[in-house]
């Protein structure tokens, strides 16, 4: 279990890796699966969790073969339109999962969507083991009065239009009509929104920012101010230390925290003392309320943090057409009784902030498929350490064959490698019941994984996007990228992204 | 050579998701012996930020990409945290952060 070795620059052992990560199941079978048959593996989704499921079962078993089927010509999910354009660190990890979608035994399936191209008992009678990796593409709402109005808009949607999503292009949000913007939540999702509104726009030019976007928001005068508001208080805040510490620097920015709502509470404090991540976020915000803030002249911007505050009501601008203000109460923490979570409570005094656009932060939320069990009100699949459950009672029976990975089984939260521990978790689980032998049935037909699935998909005259056809939409962003000294230029279009899937 | 670099020459699956530039926790290392870990220079405030989304942080974690390899560490020990599951190894148990 430990390795001794021997690097240069030393003159003996240097060190001694000892992996304290045990899986009976990964080294157990690797050796086991040569005398069965190939096990055909389905990942729905080529986000993190899809690529880290589909590395990790090519490793744990041998004679496996994965398909990794995406409804977007071009792989990687959130990394590609979620990661935002400043960060381009956060996307290394895409050549991990390239190299994934290189291996003989790996196919990816792009342009391929599960519900109209295919069904999910299509999928399970395709294959031995079909995992569903697709994340969450919708939005929790507040419900309350005027959410439905114009430049009321979900933080997804946002990051989708700046990064270039085919399913969001044309949203052209409106960042002219007043001079404020309201982001509802305070994680690292409501920043990074907050982030690309305030960020010089001779900053943006060179990363892979969608270009309408970066016209948009040139001529925007909504930038001025940003208020990032939350309905408890800077201990609560979702946000990490790597982000904040980056928006607090953000060049010609003013920020402004109310010392009022640094004050804590014994909760607060024992809050604290539990996470260093809160400890860290809270002083990071501390030491910017005590920063002097300049003369606020027309070149500098100003970020708001609001705090104790929630929304009961968008209001129309004057001319009706949009969003003008937003009604806001005052909130107090209370314990929640049950938990010792603290929770925002209204106070019943209530005020107006106008705003010209606002984008909700607050979560997104899985999309149910037929024939899938979903709980609701968490908006998950139900699973046992991902094996997927006919419900969310007691008495719910395992699906067999069918699991479940990422955000679709934990719940919208968490970074990339989150999804690391998330799929080892569920690729456990397969390859113990693998090693049951809950998947071959001697009697049963057998599964014809690729194979099937391209019978499947001529019949319906469904034209895939294969792992080289997204190389070509690579290579030609990259190309068009140079031009404009930015990583890439992003296609934006359906038809578009397409044609370069095919040319050449 | 860091201790990313040196795990990925030798084959030992020690995770790197963005190639040592500072913007995940996936090659999180824990220094078995605490004189060691006072041997290393503290971690900068973009590391301890990484740290902070660390699973199974400990008091002697760090990341394995800021490790860079000197002669002072000969013989040292990291382990690769648990992600799944908690285990007591040779007695060694890492006290929570």
């Amino acid at each position: 279990m430990g390795r001794r070795l021997l690097l240069p620059h030393t003159r003996r052992l240097m060190l001694f890796l000892r992996p304290m990560r045990y899986s009976a199941s990964a080294t157990a079978t690797a050796t086991a699966g040569s005398l069965r048959d190939p096990l055909h593996v389905c990942v729905v989704g080529s986000g993190p969790a899809g690529f880290y499921t589909a590395e990790k079962m090519l490793k744990g078993r041998e004679g496996v073969r994965v398909d990794i089927i995406d409804r977007l010509p071009t792989p990687f999910g959130l990394v590609r339109s979620g990661v935002a354009p400043d960060h381009p660190e956060t996307k290394i990890v895409v050549n991990q999962f390239s190299r994934v979608a290189a291996n003989p035994r790996c196919s990816f399936f792009g342009n391929v969507t599960l519900g109209s191209d295919l069904s999910l008992s299509e999928l399970r009678k395709t294959y031995d083991v079909v995992v569903l990796a697709y994340g969450a593409e919708s939005d929790r709402s507040f419900g309350i009065p005027g959410e439905d109005l114009r430049g009321i808009h979900s933080a997804r949607e946002f990051v989708w239009w700046y990064n270039g999503h085919p399913d969001m292009c044309n949203l052209a949000p409106d960042l002219t009509n007043t001079d404020s913007a309201v982001v509802l939540g305070q994680g690292n999702v409501a920043l990074d929104v907050a982030r690309i509104l305030l960020r010089c726009t001779t900053e943006l030019a060179s990363t892979d920012i969608a270009d309408y976007a970066l016209d948009a928001l040139r001529s925007s005068t909504i930038r001025r101010k940003v208020y990032l508001v939350g309905r408890r208080g800077p201990v609560q805040a979702a946000c990490t230390a790597k982000e904040l510490r980056e928006i607090l620097g953000l060049k010609n920015v003013n920020v402004y925290i109310k010392e009022a709502d640094l004050a804590t509470s014994p909760a607060d404090k024992e809050e604290m003392r539990n996470s260093r991540i809160k400890r860290r976020v809270y002083e990071l915000l501390s030491k910017a309320a005590t920063v002097h803030q300049e003369n606020n002249d027309n070149d500098r911007k100003e970020l708001h943090f609001v705090f104790f505050r929630k929304p009961t009501k968008f209001l129309p601008s004057e001319d009706g057409s949009t969003v003008g203000a937003m009604e806001l109460e005052k909130t107090l923490l209370k314990d929640d009784g049950a938990t010792g979570k603290q929770v925002a409570v209204g106070t019943g005094e209530f005020e107006e902030l106008k705003c010209g656009i606002v984008l909700k932060s607050i979560g997104y939320k899985s999309l149910p498929i037929e024939g899938l069990s979903f709980d609701k009100y968490r908006g998950v699949v139900p699973n046992l350490r991902g094996r997927v459950l006919s419900s969310e009672s007691e008495t719910a029976t395992v699906e067999p064959g069918l699991y479940v990975v990422g955000w679709l089984k934990r719940g919208p939260t968490g970074i990339v490698a989150t999804n690391l521990h998330c799929a080892e978790e569920t690729v456990d689980s397969i390859l113990e019941d693998d090693r049951k032998g809950l998947f071959t049935d001697p009697s049963g037909p057998k599964r014809q994984g690729r194979r099937g699935l391209l019978e499947i998909l001529e019949q319906k005259n469904a034209r895939y996007v294969p792992f080289d056809g997204w190389e070509k939409i690579d290579t030609k962003e990259k190309a068009d990228g140079e031009l404009k000294n930015k990583p890439r230029e992003k296609i934006t279009r359906w038809n578009e992204l397409l044609e370069a899937a095919r040319e050449g | 050579m860091s201790m990313l670099e040196a795990a990925h020459e030798n084959d030992i699956e020690l995770e790197g998701a963005c190639e040592g530039s500072l913007a995940c926790s996936t090659c999180h290392v824990i220094v078995m012996d605490v004189k060691d870990y006072n041997k290393l220079e503290d971690p900068t405030d973009e590391e301890n930020d990484m740290l902070d989304l660390a699973f199974g942080l400990t008091e002697t974690s760090r990341l394995g990409c800021q490790v860079i390899a000197k002669p002072e560490l000969d013989g040292v020990r990291l382990a690769l945290p648990a992600a799944t599951r908690n285990f007591a190894v040779d007695g060694f148990v890492p006290k929570p952060h």
